[in-house]
């Protein structure tokens, strides 16, 4: 997709989110709500996968920092939430840059394999370090800002954040650091003969990654009023993958169409049956087989062979 | 606790017996990774699907010692006739194909295979008992000691010099040894390389499942049991080096050790050591400790 159809298409997608609240329909609302997160999620992992050329099996680690540190820092030591969600995208940012520093030593599954790794053990002292994270049982009652209580309100904030992140992320994608990661992507050699400090770039790229992963798990952990030890799981991790490759990792919206609609199918299948992930699991072996290109790939080849007709 | 021989050698016992169920179950990874370069996440549901097997045997046969050896070698045999078909069908589509769609084929094949599972056999938690001729205790000298756990003690070397000879004493095994060297140059010396590589995944799989019958009766057997198994075998091969069965017999040692001595010692914490174990290794020997660097890597 050209730069101007990606653009014409963020815009109507702002617009139609715009009229959203209009609708009358709290549910509606609300499924809005987590849609936009998981879309800013799939977004944020793309800045790796996509532009970097990096797979991260661990991404959901920093998701799950950011929702855990926003809900200790409203609940427990009461910040406004100027305060408190800055500074949990901040500490998940720290400890990006401290981890990424380490896994964008490895490359390829190695490096899949260290982010794996590294999430799990995030994962392991959520469930075990109690007295901050609630363990098992999760993080519950957040007390959330007497603004954000009401479903239409908590609506606006997120199509607030979630727009003003995906802004950041576009100009960051067509900036020249977004043509250095793709540079990186494309040919990791011939980048560094250029004078790029690839290991450096990869780093800066998995930190704004990790970034916005946590704003994302910052809001559904306001969202859910809670935040829940399998949001680090591996599984999660994974689920975010599969929205990435299913929306098409070399565009700027891919990932918001996989989300959405991996989203949006889990809804309604759970409606018919309790076997989602099977179906997920199908869909999966679909895309991997017939179409890598994901949903971006499959519109552009009906768009070609359309107009050839 | 030293101070007290009994309570240390059921430790030790302890740990070697969980190492060499584990063992089993990274060996057939290993093997997989090896051979066929694709790191499997559906082995974990491999592990499980094999446990719900012989939990199926078992309800046929009754629980008799022959039931308990039907059990074990059906769902082996079972699950390598289903990873037949869809390494055959499925997976060596990808085999050109970049890592990372492969390795999320496995994953997809871990959300499949555990909903049929929840389909087949439900959500509960079932149990299998011992078969009769490894129920109760032995005595040790030292001290008395359940005879399944000691039967695990014994199998996983038994599997181990197996699988050890089969690769380094048989035609085969120099196939499959070369197969992981040059699979390019094995396919232009007339070995029918599609062959080796459907024999190893279907060999892992079994494997596989044959560590989960093993399993079976010495831990609940639900639909979660292939989340955290999963992660322990990779923690293991990557101990001991992706596509080492020395490695992975050593890791599988390592780790059962600091998980039963880890939960004594460091309570609740040693989960979160066997992850930092993994990180750190990934980090200082990224190959393992018996695997071998290549280019891949750095």
């Amino acid at each position: 997709m050209t730069n101007r159809s990606q653009l014409a298409f963020l815009a109507l997608l702002f617009l139609i989110l715009l009229a959203v609240p209009f609708m009358g329909s709290r549910y509606l609302t609300e499924l809005t709500v987590q849609v936009m997160i998981f879309s800013l999620l799939a977004l944020s992992l793309n800045i790796l996968v996509g532009h970097i050329g990096l797979v991260s099996f661990g991404h959901a680690a920093f998701f799950a920092i950011g929702g855990y540190a926003t809900a200790f820092f409203l609940s427990r030591w009461q910040l406004p939430l100027g305060i408190a969600m800055p500074m949990a995208v901040l500490l998940a940012s720290i400890f990006a840059l401290m981890i990424g520093a380490l896994c964008v030593r490895l490359k390829a599954i190695y490096f899949a394999m260290l982010t794996l790794a590294f999430s799990m053990l995030v994962w392991g002292i959520i469930i075990k370090w109690k007295p901050v994270t609630g363990g098992d049982d999760g993080f519950v009652g957040i007390a959330l800002p007497q603004f954000l209580s009401s479903p239409q309100n908590f609506y606006w904030f997120t199509l607030a954040v979630v727009s003003i992140s995906t802004a950041l992320m576009w100009v960051l994608s067509k900036s020249t650091m977004g043509q250095i990661f793709v540079a990186i992507r494309e040919n990791e050699t011939r980048a560094n003969f250029l004078g790029v400090n690839v290991r450096q770039m990869q780093l800066i790229g998995f930190v704004l990654a990790a970034l916005f992963a946590a704003v994302a798990g910052s809001l559904m952990s306001m969202y859910l009023r809670g935040m829940y030890p399998q949001s680090a799981f591996w599984t999660q991790s994974g689920h975010i993958v599969i929205s990435v490759l299913l929306g098409g990792v070399h565009s700027f919206v891919g990932p918001i169409l996989g989300a959405s609609l991996l989203y949006l199918l889990e809804v309604t299948i759970h409606q018919y049956t309790q076997y989602w992930p099977l179906v997920m699991g199908l869909i999966l072996i679909i895309v991997v087989l017939v179409l890598p290109e994901g949903l971006i790939g499959l519109f552009r080849k009906l768009y070609t062979s359309v107009r050839r007709e | 606790m030293f101070a007290n021989p009994m309570i240390l050698f059921i430790q030790v016992m302890n740990s070697f017996s969980l190492a060499m169920n584990l063992f089993i179950i990274a060996a057939g990874l290993t093997l997989i990774f090896g051979v066929l370069r694709i790191v499997n996440f559906a082995h974990g549901a491999f592990y499980m699907v094999g446990a719900y097997l012989a939990l199926s045997i078992l309800g046929v046969t009754g629980n008799s010692n022959l039931g308990f050896v039907l059990g074990v070698l059906g769902a082996g045999a079972a699950m390598g006739a289903m990873a037949f078909v869809v390494e055959r069908v499925l997976l060596s589509q990808l085999y050109d194909k970049e890592h990372m769609l492969q390795l999320l084929f496995t994953f997809a094949l871990v959300l499949v295979i555990k909903d049929v599972v929840k389909m087949i056999w439900g959500s509960g938690q079932y149990s299998i008992s011992a078969p009769p001729f490894l129920r109760g205790a032995v005595n040790l000298g030292i001290s008395p000691y359940p005879k399944y756990a000691l039967f695990l003690c014994i199998a996983g070397p038994i599997i181990a010099v197996a699988i050890w000879f089969f690769m380094e004493r048989t035609r085969w095994g120099r196939i499959l040894r070369a197969a992981r060297e040059d699979r390019v140059m094995l396919n232009a010396l007339g070995t029918d390389v599609k062959l080796v590589y459907s024999g190893v995944f279907v060999a892992g799989a079994a494997l596989a499942a044959m560590g989960g019958a093993l399993a079976a009766p010495r831990s609940a057997v639900d639909p979660g049991m292939d989340a955290l198994v999963i992660i322990d075998a990779f923690i293991i091969v990557i101990i001991g080096g992706l596509g080492s069965l020395l490695g992975s017999f050593i890791g599988a040692l390592i780790l059962g050790f600091l998980t039963v001595m880890g939960s004594i010692y460091l309570q609740e914490w040693a989960i979160v050591a066997s992850y930092v174990m993994m990180v750190v290794i990934l980090l200082v020997r990224p190959w393992g400790l018996f695997g071998k660097p290549d280019e891949e890597r750095h």
